[in-house]
């Protein structure tokens, strides 16, 4: 039973506490019902922050985060916007429960969904049957978008066919190597890259001396590069992503196999720099669309990144995380925070202006992104193969040396 | 078939990669000879060792004292002793107050350890989430020997791997603490009788085992040139599986078990079509197998029915 006092009389602490709210809102002035007004939606970030390709994830998340940001600061825009960040540890079981909570959320009214492309494919059910319009933000599996005609799902980054058409002919055709030894990890991910390379280096006329998939997180590649130095390749190509192409590159290097090393976009981080060192230099990684400096609006984006001072770099799939929250908040601003709406709206995406250059979607809702870039390690950093020293002929590709030996 | 000297240079890989599981199956095999517990957060413990092996690289670099053998050894010493101390802490918080438990609760209790020193990494790490480049100190450069490379770094690396090997076997049989570690762990109560403080041997056998996952930690490092957060779910599985395929309780078959588990990966990534995809598969089977069909393990005598 309550004291009729307590009921009665103000507490200290209660005095304080409104006096406290009072002076909150006399400072806030004229802005505070502005902010009152507006209603707040809720937009899902899912991605890889924790385990072997986190720094992409993380990446990823606060170029997300900065696109919020910017768009909450802005007078202009309709709705306070939220965010839900879920890690889906580059795992389908754990995506699919991300996506699940992502999308059994009514106030979540789309999400920038997933760097890896066994967990983006392993989602495009639920957020199907949720409804939940998704954009994928790194993965590159054809199958995401192609596979079937949902209309929820949107992705603003390639696929990889082009990628490895461009890489096949670029080794091929431009770099002249003949023969390829193939090491790749047993994800869609990695089978994917390793057909799709395979189909295009013989179509280029080279030739594909072995294939080996191997366990994602695997720490020793020692067998497999034994195996494949006995066939003496010019190239060690991998299909995986930078944990793993890390330890290929430096346990080449130490067990002396002498070829060219090529990943795919997978390896193009700065992580992969950092960690392999020296053994990174030359190395040849290929990604979609420009670099980040180089794009429409890239120099905007790496200040405003730098400015908001997250801790991890941005990586290479940032810009694609940030155009893809910009997107979805255009289209809510637009048709206001109806899944269905929005939906409809992303999927007719037309010559969208954006950082990474303009953005068009097809009927499958994938970017008909046709720029590959290429790129080779240059001293400890990414660099674009035509402003190398490698393409100037000041250097000479490890691979070509030893093809002249 | 491929070449004989492509088969000696996969036998070598297994060797490399054998000492190093050896080295974390030493520390399952003497906990679970002296308290019969399987301590599930010694892969993390081992994933710690290189980290703090490569922090106190980070510091020596940073005080001007880089490079070279001193610089080495001191992050062995350092590497060992926050390892072994860690080790000993986590025996006192997850298997000492659940002595009177079922087994599963602190199997339960160690498994939920390991997680959480493997996202303390993680976490509070700087960039914890990359793999991080580890120094190489040993030697570089190599030779070819009847078509094996072999890299002067590797020869390095075996020699302090069986040196750790020696050291230990020589504290188990030549001192009175490994006499003591001995005696409980045939029968822990006459032990107590005839005057061994329990608490100090079991400490101490938590130190050993901790404290050798801190070299192949290390020895990982240096020989991988990289280390990574979740390295160490993998090498905590691997070295268990050493650990009950030599035999649980057994220093001697730990050993033998991590050797074979290595060799059993290379061999069948080398010579099965496909292998390299089912490398961990050939493996762990071979663990199933002996688990069924003699579940004491190669050098064994308990029983691993607490398992």
């Amino acid at each position: 039973m309550s004291h009729p006092e307590s009921s009665s009389h103000l507490s200290r602490r209660e005095i304080l506490r409104g006096g406290a709210a009072v002076g909150v809102a006399l400072a806030l002035g004229p802005a505070a019902p502005a902010l009152a007004q507006k209603k707040t939606v809720k937009l899902a970030f899912i991605g890889p922050l924790t385990g072997g390709t986190a720094s992409n994830g993380l990446g990823g998340r606060n170029s997300f985060l900065l696109a919020v940001q910017e768009r909450n600061a802005d007078p202009k825009s309709k709705y306070q916007y939220e965010t839900e960040v879920l890690d889906d540890e580059c795992k389908p079981t754990v995506a699919v429960q991300a996506a699940l909570k992502a999308s059994s959320d009514p106030q979540v009214v789309a999400g920038v969904t997933h760097y890896c492309s066994v967990t983006a494919i392993a989602t495009v059910d639920t957020y199907h049957k949720a409804g939940m319009p998704a954009m994928v933000w790194g993965a590159v599996l054809p199958e995401i978008t192609y596979s079937h005609d949902y209309i929820e799902i949107t992705r603003v980054n390639g696929t990889m066919i082009n990628q490895n058409n461009v890489a096949a002919d670029f080794a091929v055709k431009t770099l002249g190597f003949k023969t390829f030894a193939l090491i790749h990890d047993t994800t869609d991910y990695g089978r994917a890259h390793a057909k799709w390379f395979t189909e295009f280096v013989q179509k280029a006329g080279g030739k594909i001396l072995s294939t080996q998939g191997t366990a994602k997180d695997q720490k020793d590649y020692a067998a497999e590069l034994t195996r494949a130095k006995g066939d003496k390749p010019e190239v060690i190509w991998y299909g995986g992503l930078t944990p793993d192409g890390v330890r290929v590159k430096v346990q080449m290097d130490k067990l002396g196999v002498r070829a060219q090393f090529q990943g795919t976009s997978g390896i193009k981080s700065d992580t992969y720099n950092e960690t392999a060192g020296p053994s990174a230099e030359g190395t040849l990684a290929f990604v979609e669309g420009a670099p980040t400096e180089k794009l429409p609006g890239g120099k905007k984006f790496l200040d405003a990144y730098a400015k908001a001072a997250f801790k991890e770099p941005s990586e290479a799939y940032g810009p694609f995380a940030y155009v893809a929250a910009n997107l979805v908040i255009d289209a809510i601003e637009a048709v206001g925070p109806d899944r269905a709406k929005v939906a409809q709206r992303l999927k007719r995406t037309k010559n969208a202006n954006t950082i990474i250059g303009p953005v068009e979607f097809d009927d499958h809702g994938q970017n008909t992104v046709s720029l590959i870039s290429k790129y080779v390690s240059q001293d400890g950093k990414w660099v674009l193969w035509e402003d190398s020293e490698y393409a100037s002929g000041k250097r000479t590709l490890p691979g070509l040396k030893y093809k002249k030996l | 078939m491929p070449p004989l000297e492509l088969l000696l240079q996969q036998a070598f890989n297994g060797l490399m990669l054998g000492v190093m599981y050896a080295l974390i199956a030493v520390g399952f095999t003497l906990f679970f000879g002296v308290l019969d517990v399987i301590h599930f957060s010694h892969g993390d413990i081992f994933m710690l060792g290189a980290f703090a092996g490569l922090s106190v690289l980070a510091g020596l670099h940073a005080a001007g004292i880089g490079g070279g053998a001193v610089a080495l050894a001191l992050a062995f010493l350092a590497s060992i002793l926050i390892t072994g101390l860690v080790g000993v802490a986590a025996e006192r918080v997850c298997v000492k107050p659940l002595a009177r438990s079922s087994p599963l609760m602190t199997l339960l209790a160690t498994l939920s350890l390991g997680l959480v020193i493997r996202e303390s990494v993680l976490i509070f790490y700087p960039r914890g989430a990359d793999p991080k480049r580890f120094p190489q100190l040993l030697p570089q450069g190599g030779f070819e020997l009847g078509g094996v490379a072999v890299r002067y770094e590797n020869l390095a690396i075996l020699a302090i791997g069986f040196c750790a090997m020696v050291a230990v076997d020589l504290i188990i049989n030549r001192t009175r603490m490994g006499a003591a570690i001995r005696a409980v762990a045939q029968d822990p109560e006459a032990a107590q009788m005839m005057g061994v403080n329990l608490d100090r041997t079991v400490d101490a056998t938590f130190f050993i085992g901790s404290g050798l996952a801190a070299v192949a930690g290390l020895l990982s490092g240096l020989y991988y040139g990289e280390v990574h957060f979740i390295m160490g779910i993998t090498g905590g599985v691997i070295g268990f599986s050493a650990a009950a395929i030599g035999g649980l309780g057994n220093v001697y078959g730990a050993i033998v078990g991590g050797l074979l588990f290595g060799m059993l990966q290379t061999t069948s990534a080398a010579l099965i079509p496909r292998g390299s995809e089912f490398r961990d598969v050939v493996a762990f089977a071979v663990v199933m197998l002996f688990l069924i069909f003699r579940p004491s393990g190669i050098l064994g005598e308990k029983s691993v029915e607490r398992v």
